[in-house]
């Protein structure tokens, strides 16, 4: 609609090679999770840990796709990418802190 | 081969239900009989359903909530009517028909009237005002419009084939759990939520981008008209709340399906994490709805005061503070799940806190209009209806924010008086200012005011007689969706609801004839000037309706009102030395073709036919890679075209006669007379 082109990403650098990268580590990071939860009989991990390893592997998962599909990093983002990125941080602090913080506390209150 | 679809999913089992199955099929028929009556598929499919103009997509949005509003608002008076009765006998709805009604009243009016027509209001303007010719991804904008028909589709269908869900709007297990409800109702709601979410979160990142990357030079972010604003911060809480709601049915519907525990009694579920997910987007919604109507208030107010907007900076950072707190207080909505006194505390504040932003904004409204040239306009008099109207909801709003008092009225119907003294001032009664407001910039010709304003007085009146009898029924202990009662002392109340309803079925009537008044009159009804209200905002620069690409130039912005800006140095109107090629999207059908498959993807997972569900998620996924190794998505408008469209229109302008209620722009290059500003 505009009269300038788009200019196409693999001009910036991010080639094949970067969401190949991608790719892996975010299959890795699925992997994970799943044999875990498979195997959990014969590592006879506790059930904390393995959610703790879950979680983990989420939020680095997040992070890969942050990297290698969008092409974000903290070097040479502009700033309103910045601002969004600390925008959706505080939201999810809200929303995730939130959530632990009422359902914990009803946890605590159910168990009495 | 059909999964759980058998014969026995066609409504026989009452005949209100029955009747409301053929009026449904029969209104579809008489659809399609009168098109293909007239010849006008090609016209239809061609122009508009594969269109991807950001107008025409807004049009059809708000067709869709028209539509949706009528099916609601049956709904509605038939609970009135049910009610109105009931006192020791069953009236005319079995229970669990009436319980069917309720849920569908709430996830219509909520999903598919209110949500469409905010959408549909923000996508024929807000590129307008900013100066963009068309949203950020118009072919995406196609899909979102696409995806809320086929999820409003399936709520329709479950009139037809099966029942919808009977667990209210907000469908909180255990009872909307596979357990208690062992039928495809919640299926239905379920399917009707995550196909329409995924589109409304579609729609919230193109419009944050549209915003965000396409406003024309010079409009930085402290001189976007108001209604810009709200649709920005709308926008932003839709993209970011919405992926919630969508978390929220996929698990629930696990559970229902595969056996899962998220949200069971059982197995280590827990189903107040429903309800704490749920409200994360539930609470933002009511701020999605509302925002953009602020925003039209806001607009409509300095339009026909002849002012600028008081507190400009104010309202601004009131919307700003009301999003970010909206994220803050979805507690409310569960205090009675028995929470400590400490997060009770700090959600019953927050609650509190975020009255002031909203306080700030009525009086910068107030403000406007003090001193202003008011013009009673029908959209002037749905805000002035709404402040003082809404006023009054804020009020028991903060009441039900002092977790001791919420204990004494949840789920009475003093909570349902509230949040409909909320929505329906707030919300609708904006959207039909906005609707009467920019009808001649959508269709290039007015609304007939004297039925606009009847509309109006049936409403504001009927509302009153509605929903305050509700709030004294809560007071006294009436429990919400109640089928039938035994409390002789409650049926005046009731009945009054009533009569309200039915003034506010006279409203809609009246919306009606405005429509079919005005469009028979619409030769006298020209708007040939694009600016019949002396507007402000660079929307009326654009001639009504707009041509598909908006501006033949992007206009250069130096001030908040643009436009007015413009008129003052007599700018507005100065021809361009010279025009330039256009590139405007093509349209495609593709995003019929996604709505289409989501339709039948949906519908198939309800039933639990597998092979179809596969067969369409194949397709749906086809059809998008497919779009994808489209290269020529683009058309050129050569400059000469657009020549002789400007061409066009300036000459239509220049035998526009001046209407003598409105202080009409002078149509020629020079600046306005200093007495008309």
């Amino acid at each position: 609609m505009s009269d300038s082109t788009t200019s196409p990403t693999t001009d910036n650098g991010h080639g094949l090679r970067s969401y190949l990268t991608g790719f892996k580590l975010a299959l890795i990071l699925t992997a994970i999770p799943f044999v875990l939860v498979a195997t959990k009989d014969l590592t006879s991990l506790p059930a904390s840990a393995i959610l703790v390893v879950i979680a983990v592997a989420a939020v680095l998962q997040i992070l890969v796709h942050l990297r290698y599909f969008l092409h974000l990093d903290l070097s040479a983002t502009p700033r309103e990418n910045m601002m969004a990125l600390v925008f959706a941080a505080i939201l999810i602090f809200i929303m995730v802190g939130g959530s632990f913080w009422i359902m914990f506390d009803l946890h605590r209150r159910m168990s009495i | 081969m059909f999964g759980k679809l058998t014969i026995d999913a066609l409504p026989f089992y009452s005949w209100v239900a029955m009747g409301g199955a053929l009026v449904t099929v029969g209104g579809v028929l008489a659809v399609t009989f009168a098109v293909t009556w007239f010849g006008w598929w090609r016209y239809l499919w061609s122009e508009w359903l594969t269109s991807v103009d950001h107008k025409r997509i807004g049009v059809m949005y708000i067709v869709l909530a028209l539509v949706m509003l009528l099916r609601g608002f049956v709904d509605a008076i038939m609970m009135r009517a049910q009610q109105a009765i009931a006192l020791n006998s069953e009236g005319y709805l079995p229970p669990g028909h009436f319980d069917q009604i309720f849920s569908s009243h709430g996830t219509i009016m909520i999903f598919f009237m209110a949500m469409p027509f905010l959408t549909g209001l923000i996508n024929i303007v807000v590129p307008q005002q900013i100066g963009a010719r068309d949203v950020a991804f118009p072919f995406m904008n196609s899909v979102s419009l696409w995806l809320t028909a086929a999820g409003a589709a399936l709520v329709m269908v479950s009139l037809v084939i099966g029942k919808f869900s009977t667990a209210g709007w907000s469908g909180y297990p255990p009872y909307s759990g596979v357990q208690y409800n062992p039928g495809v109702g919640v299926d239905y709601w379920l399917w009707a939520l995550l196909i329409s979410g995924i589109g409304t979160t579609l729609a919230g990142i193109n419009f944050t981008v549209t915003i965000f990357k396409l406003r024309a030079p010079g409009m930085n972010l402290m001189r976007m008209p108001l209604f810009t604003w709200t649709a920005l911060c709308s926008s932003i809480l839709m993209t970011f709340a919405f992926p919630a709601l969508t978390v929220v049915c996929a698990l629930l519907w696990l559970d229902r399906t595969f056996g899962m525990h998220f949200f069971t009694n059982d197995s280590g579920g827990n189903m107040m994490n429903y309800a704490n997910l749920f409200w994360i987007w539930g609470h933002p919604e009511v701020y999605i709805l509302i925002l953009p109507a602020f925003g039209i208030f806001s607009e409509v107010v300095a339009t026909f005061s002849a002012k600028r907007l008081f507190g400009y900076t104010s309202l601004v950072y009131a919307t700003a503070s009301i999003a970010v707190l909206s994220f803050t207080v979805w507690l409310h909505h569960f205090f009675t799940m028995g929470a400590s006194p400490n997060v009770n505390a700090f959600f019953g504040i927050a609650t509190m806190i975020i009255a002031v932003p909203t306080g700030v904004k009525v009086f910068d409204w107030l403000l406007t209009m003090y001193r202003g040239r008011i013009t009673f306009h029908p959209s002037m008099m749905w805000t002035l209806g709404f402040i003082v109207t809404f006023v009054i909801g804020g009020m028991t709003g903060v009441l039900l924010a002092l977790p001791p008092v919420n204990y004494m009225v949840h789920n009475t119907t003093f909570l349902v008086a509230h949040f409909h003294n909320m929505l329906i001032p707030g919300a609708l009664f904006g959207y039909f200012a906005g609707y009467m407001y920019w009808f001649p910039k959508a269709f290039g010709f007015t609304l007939d005011e004297r039925w606009g304003a009847r509309s109006f007085w049936c409403w504001l009146i009927g509302f009153y007689l509605a929903f305050m009898p509700l709030y004294i029924l809560g007071l006294m202990g009436m429990p919400r969706r109640l089928e039938h009662y035994n409390v002789a002392l409650w049926q005046p109340y009731l009945i009054v609801a009533a009569l309200g309803a039915l003034l506010i079925l006279l409203g809609i009537v009246c919306q009606g004839v405005q429509l079919v008044v005005s469009i028979r009159q619409r030769q006298e009804r020209l708007d040939l000037t694009g600016d019949p209200w002396n507007g402000r905002t660079l929307e009326w620069l654009t001639s009504s309706p707009p041509p598909p690409y908006n501006f033949a130039l992007l206009p250069i912005v130096r001030e908040i009102d643009a436009f007015e800006d413009m008129k003052k140095r007599g700018v507005a109107y100065q021809k361009p030395p010279r025009y330039h090629d256009i590139h405007i999207p093509r349209n495609t059908d593709t995003g019929v073709a996604v709505g289409a498959f989501a339709f039948l993807l949906g519908f198939a997972v309800v039933w639990q036919i597998w092979w179809l569900v596969i067969a369409a998620a194949v397709a749906l996924w086809a059809v998008i890679i497919a779009r994808s190794f489209e290269d020529d998505t683009e058309y050129r408008l050569p400059a000469d075209e657009v020549q002789e469209i400007e061409r066009q229109h300036r000459q239509a302008m220049a035998g526009a006669l001046r209407r003598p209620d409105v202080d009409a722009p002078v149509p020629s290059n020079q600046p306005l007379p200093e007495g008309l500003a």
